[in-house]
């Protein structure tokens, strides 16, 4: 295993991975990208901070997830499936790990305030969330498209303490919603932190989030170990920005585990984008021919961007992670078989990574493998939604 | 020294300040007439915006003038053809994010740019340490790479913005993207603190919406850059006689 020891290590001082990631961003947010990158390495490896965030983890957000095996669904398809529980953390999916990482950090550095950018709303909750449990003060963006599909988050938030902006430029979608998130950030950046919410955008955010998410497969790999399961064929999670694949991807990227990134169909980065710079990084972008970035199209809105996390971008290169899309009509199928045959309603998000599954069982997932799927968030906030679909009202 | 290095620096020992008024290429279909009645009105430079899908230091203005420019088919190779009939004797220079020249090729574009009569080129989302590339593709061609400096950048920062900006530098003069702004703003500081350490040529910009702003921001610089007041005439159907007398009365305030 020795050519892979490296694998999902620290960047190197440009904050690149292989010929991805960097800091592309303008002058005025230098000293914020530099000043963060400090924080974090001293944070990091201070035991008081990193005993604070697990023990808010343990706390308040309801770690260790479980994972559970899943065997109705395994016997329906001839393979060992099991679940990391991230649907079962508070508020409902992964992203509280990283937020939690971040705002501990927020105040570290002093500053009162955080601001945030959401696609579903998962990530502009769980901000809001840790925002009120620290106080601090928070603002998240989001595309007045997402707005509309995502209103009882919107609301969530303001409960929450949150104010909310519905963002109006562009494809009013994730990609404008970071746009803006960024435009603010120039203007109060003295005492604001800008919580983001993927493996994206500058150094350090791609590598700081990664490690904040990394309890997700740090905890499934020691649980695995503990069912007696070992390391797992397949590791299996879907991918927007890329922060659940990145944290379960992080407990196994030094086995033999085979790593699979779930992408949207109509946001697929890996399977249909190019090199390019967007949003603080070099990573793989849909894009036209003029380099004009190309909007992302999904059901669900947590994967509605147009590019992937840079390390995601170099796993692909380096094929040490792999990556498939799926399409809108699989996943609602996948929705209800993992509702009905395991008592578990999974985000829309999560329904990709189901789908996949079924879809590759005798392929590229050989019968009686072992997979370990990322449950990377519940479905409640998707119901209306999706019952709307099914109907055929939407 | 680059041709738009040498030309800045005797535009400054002739005792003038430079005026740059900033458009969106492509915004409107007669784009290059509003360029030619800035030069009448009084324009030393002409900063040129490439329009771009998601322009992050960009205000409400320039994005929207962007978006019409976008949806009516503008790319770099269209504006460089376009600025090929111009004629014009003063320094052009392009404005865009980084993955426009990225996609078109870096040595490429820096060629295509000087062959349309560009000489300078501002890349706000391209910082220092990532820039080494481009720099060398704009070296290759004459091109002069023209950085920022904001009011958060330390001294350190400027120091090394100073000597690797070519040209002039851009001093920002608030902590904000593009738009008016009704403050002072920073860009004394901001100007000061590039003055210890270096003798380049400093222009400021972001948020000079009046003559007034622009006047006393040229008393302590060496020019001012005029972007979203002027292009928000533009989309409000601004005609080139509009665009001359808007900019000739910046000239009269900075004379």
């Amino acid at each position: 295993m020795s050519e892979r020891d490296h694998v999902m290590g620290v960047p190197d001082e440009r904050g690149r991975f292989g010929d991805f990631g960097g800091r592309f961003v303008p002058e005025a947010l230098m000293p914020a990208c530099l000043e963060l990158e400090e924080a974090f390495r001293s944070a990091w490896s201070d035991v008081t901070f990193v005993a604070e965030y697990h023990l808010v983890l343990r706390q308040f957000a309801g770690r260790p997830t479980p994972v559970t095996p899943l065997p109705r669904l395994s016997e329906r398809l001839g393979i060992s499936l099991f679940a990391k529980r991230e649907d079962l953390a508070h508020t409902g999916s992964h992203k509280i790990n990283n937020v939690i990482g971040q705002t501990l950090l927020t105040k570290r550095m002093g500053k009162p305030r955080v601001i945030a950018e959401t696609g579903a709303g998962q990530h502009g909750v769980a901000t809001a969330t840790a925002a009120a449990r620290l106080g601090l003060s928070c603002t998240v963006f989001m595309g007045e498209v997402d707005t509309k599909r995502q209103e009882l988050n919107v609301f969530r938030m303001e409960l929450l303490g949150a104010t909310v902006v519905p963002v109006t430029s562009g494809s009013r979608t994730l990609k404008d919603a970071v746009n803006e998130a960024m435009r603010e950030w120039v203007t109060c950046v003295a005492d604001t932190h800008y919580c983001l919410g993927s493996v994206m955008g500058p150094h350090p955010f791609p590598w700081m989030v990664r490690e904040f998410q990394s309890i997700i497969g740090i905890e499934a790999a020691a649980q695995l170990d503990e069912l007696g399961v070992g390391t797992p064929d397949v590791v299996v999670a879907c991918v927007g920005g890329g922060s659940n694949a990145a944290g379960v991807f992080a407990g196994f990227a030094n086995s033999d585990a085979r790593l699979i990134g779930v992408e949207a169909a109509g946001g697929a980065a890996v399977r249909s984008g190019s090199p390019g710079v967007l949003h603080g990084m070099r990573s793989l972008l849909l894009q036209d021919e003029f380099g004009q970035i190309e909007e992302a199209h999904s059901i669900s809105a947590g994967l509605d961007y147009p590019g992937i996390g840079p390390e995601h971008a170099y796993l692909a290169a380096t094929n040490r992670a792999e990556y498939y899309a799926i399409g809108d009509e699989d996943v609602l199928s996948a929705l209800s078989l993992l509702s009905e045959s395991e008592g578990i309603i999974p985000a829309l998000e999560t329904a990709h990574a189901v789908a996949w599954i079924v879809k590759e069982v005798g392929g590229l997932v050989p019968r009686g493998s072992s997979v370990l799927l990322n449950l990377s968030g519940r479905g409640d906030k998707d119901v209306a939604q999706v019952r709307a679909l099914l109907r055929g009202e939407a | 020294m680059k041709s738009l290095e040498v030309k800045l620096r005797s535009l400054r020992a002739e005792g003038r300040k430079a005026l740059v008024p900033y458009f969106v290429a492509g915004a409107t279909p007669d784009w290059t007439r509003h360029v030619e009645a800035a030069v009448l009105g009084g324009a030393d430079v002409i900063e040129i915006g490439v329009p771009f899908s998601d322009p992050m230091m960009d205000g409400v203005v320039i994005q929207e003038a962007a978006l019409r420019s976008l949806e009516r088919g503008t790319t770099l190779e269209s504006i460089c053809q376009e600025l090929e009939s111009l004629e014009t004797a003063i320094p052009l220079l392009a404005m865009t994010y980084y993955n426009i020249f990225l996609h078109y090729g870096l040595s490429r574009a820096a060629g295509r740019l000087r062959e349309s009569g560009i000489t300078g080129a501002i890349v706000p989302d391209l910082s220092l340490e990532e820039s080494d590339e481009w720099c060398a593709a704009c070296d290759e061609h004459d091109v002069a790479t023209v950085f920022l400096v904001a009011p958060s950048t330390p001294a350190s920062r400027v120091r090394e913005v100073a000597r690797r900006s070519q040209g002039f530098v851009y001093a920002s003069a608030r902590m904000a993207v593009t738009g008016a702004a009704s403050d002072e703003g920073e860009g004394a500081r901001v100007v000061a603190s590039l003055r210890e350490v270096s003798d380049v040529p400093v222009y400021v910009g972001i948020g000079i919406s009046t003559p007034t702003q622009a006047a006393v921001a040229a008393s302590f610089s060496d020019g001012v850059i005029v972007g979203s007041a002027l292009v928000k005439i533009i989309l409000e159907g601004g005609t080139p006689s509009d665009v001359e007398a808007f900019v000739r009365s910046f000239r009269e305030a900075i004379l």
